[in-house]
């Protein structure tokens, strides 16, 4: 089971109606690797961790996480549509960072990262604080863990929002656009987070970013998305430095031109 | 700030009421007056704690039972909504004794305006657990929450929120509505009052103290409400937005 990767998509389409996100799309995640989704607005790559979070049905294809199938199940040797108890279980596996933060806001800073805990994985409420404690410390924030996301900065927000998900300890980190929210004076400290848990963290971890210098130092790979296929990936040099593709040119130099 | 106002409008009608009754006029209504308040209250109180279940149970099973309990809420909903409160009064205490149905006028009056107002208080629940940001939602998934989890601890804290000024209005309709049963023989508020007026003919000071007294519950209902609303919106004020 080990010689699989991370995670797989095996032939795996998207569709709203007419309109098809995703085509075909076959992407092996390897253990520890970390890769970064580039591309324009409307390319499907926000999909891409959606479907892998469960938040979006599949309508084509097998989703496999560490080793066994996420979207199905195997029942008398064939794969069939998974079961929600089947989905919750390997979902264990995953942890996702939103743009918009999505704390809850009627809960502290402790309280974000200690619900789950308690209420999903059944953790004693000491033990839950005291790793929620040591999760607040890493990502700086052990002064406002008693502060109401209304009470933070959005950097603080979603550095809180990453201690939250590290919480449940998973084995897979989706980061969808994390800056992107956020004023430009604050996206630095939310990037040495990142920084920090790659380095600190035996994590799998997706990220889609508009932050091409970070995405380029950072990633192990990179995946140029383009009209719901990966249009060219490979290492973070060569597709910075040279790009094949036509359609990876045109984009570099667009965000490259807009700084 | 809104509070303040609230407890010194709710002050001025106490002490109209109080000086009204030191006139000899008005003071001799007062007794029977405040026994049939204390009908209208408790009414009110009763009334208002099955409404507040009904609307909970209706909500959730109109969004997330299965179909043929969707069916039911809906149905309950569509009919305690669309029919009068009076009607419905008159139903349960005249018509199900035909049928060999025997209720109590007080237990016909919690019963019938419960319901009433429940039903609308249903698509009160149901509106604020559909506002609640669809990030929320996508954030309890993320961590894995089951689905009675999210809803739990996650949407109906934050609906409840959203819920609360417009429940405030259901109640004060709830205390109005109360009148309703001075038809069903029950000696309320409304009722002593129409009784006074005919046995004394003195109109206005049963109506002015009348009017006053209805004045003082709502205004005591509303303080509540605004009360219970600044304690559950700690946190939620700005987040809102985002």
């Amino acid at each position: 089971m080990n010689d699989m990767p991370m995670v797989r998509f095996e032939n795996v389409s998207k569709r709203y109606g007419a309109l098809t996100v995703l085509d075909n799309l076959n992407l092996d995640i390897g253990r520890g690797e970390k890769v970064s989704i580039i591309g324009p607005s409307g390319s499907g790559k926000t999909t891409v961790l959606r479907m892998l979070m469960t938040l979006e049905a599949i309508n084509d294809g097998v989703l496999w996480v560490d080793g066994e199938p996420m979207t199905h199940m195997m029942q008398n040797g064939k794969l069939v549509p998974a079961t929600t108890k089947h989905m919750r279980r390997i979902r264990a596996k995953i942890g996702m960072v939103f743009q918009s933060f999505n704390l809850f806001p009627h809960m502290t800073a402790m309280g974000n990262c200690i619900e789950a805990p308690i209420t999903v994985l059944g953790m004693k409420r000491s033990e839950a604080e005291e790793r929620a404690a040591e999760l607040l410390d890493m990502v700086g924030l052990s002064a406002k863990k008693d502060h109401y996301p209304s009470q933070l900065s959005g950097g603080q927000q979603q550095r809180v929002a990453i201690a939250r998900a590290l919480a449940m300890r998973p084995k897979i980190m989706l980061f969808d656009e994390v800056t992107s929210a956020l004023d430009p004076e604050l996206v630095g400290e939310v990037l040495q987070v990142i920084r920090k848990i790659g380095r600190e963290h035996d994590l799998t971890m997706l990220m889609v970013t508009h932050q091409m210098g970070f995405a380029k130092e950072f990633s192990d790979r990179v995946c140029f998305f383009y009209q719901g296929k990966i249009c060219e990936q490979g290492a973070p040099a060569e597709i910075f430095g040279n790009p094949k593709n036509e359609r990876t040119r045109q984009f570099l130099n667009a965000v490259l031109e807009a700084g | 700030m809104w509070i303040r106002m609230l407890a010194v409008m709710l002050a001025a009608t106490l002490l109209l009421i109080a000086l009204l009754s030191a006139n000899p006029e008005y003071r001799l209504f007062m007794p029977g007056l405040l026994e049939g308040a204390v009908l209208t209250v408790e009414i009110t109180l009763l009334g208002a704690v099955l409404a507040v279940f009904m609307a909970l149970v209706a909500a959730l099973a109109k969004l997330y039972g299965p179909l043929p309990i969707r069916w039911l809420s809906t149905t309950y909903i569509e009919i305690f909504r669309g029919t009068s409160a009076l009607v419905q009064l008159f139903w349960l205490y005249f018509v199900l004794p035909q049928f060999g149905v025997f209720l109590d006028a007080f237990l016909v009056a919690v019963l019938a305006l419960g319901l009433n107002i429940g039903a609308y208080g249903a698509e009160v629940v149901r509106g604020a657990i559909i506002s609640v940001a669809r990030g929320q939602w996508e954030a309890a998934i993320a961590l894995n929450m089951s689905k009675a989890q999210m809803l739990r601890r996650i949407i109906l804290p934050q609906a409840f929120t959203a819920m609360i000024p417009p429940w405030g209005n259901l109640f004060i309709e709830l205390v109005k509505s109360t009148s309703l049963v001075s038809l069903i023989t029950l000696a309320d508020l409304t009722f002593k009052a129409q009784q006074m007026n005919q046995s004394t003919l003195k109109t206005v000071p049963v109506f002015t103290l009348v009017l006053l007294l209805y004045l003082a519950i709502s205004l005591t209902v509303t303080i509540g409400m605004r009360l219970l609303e600044q304690r559950a919106s700690k946190g939620l004020t700005r987040a809102r937005v985002a």
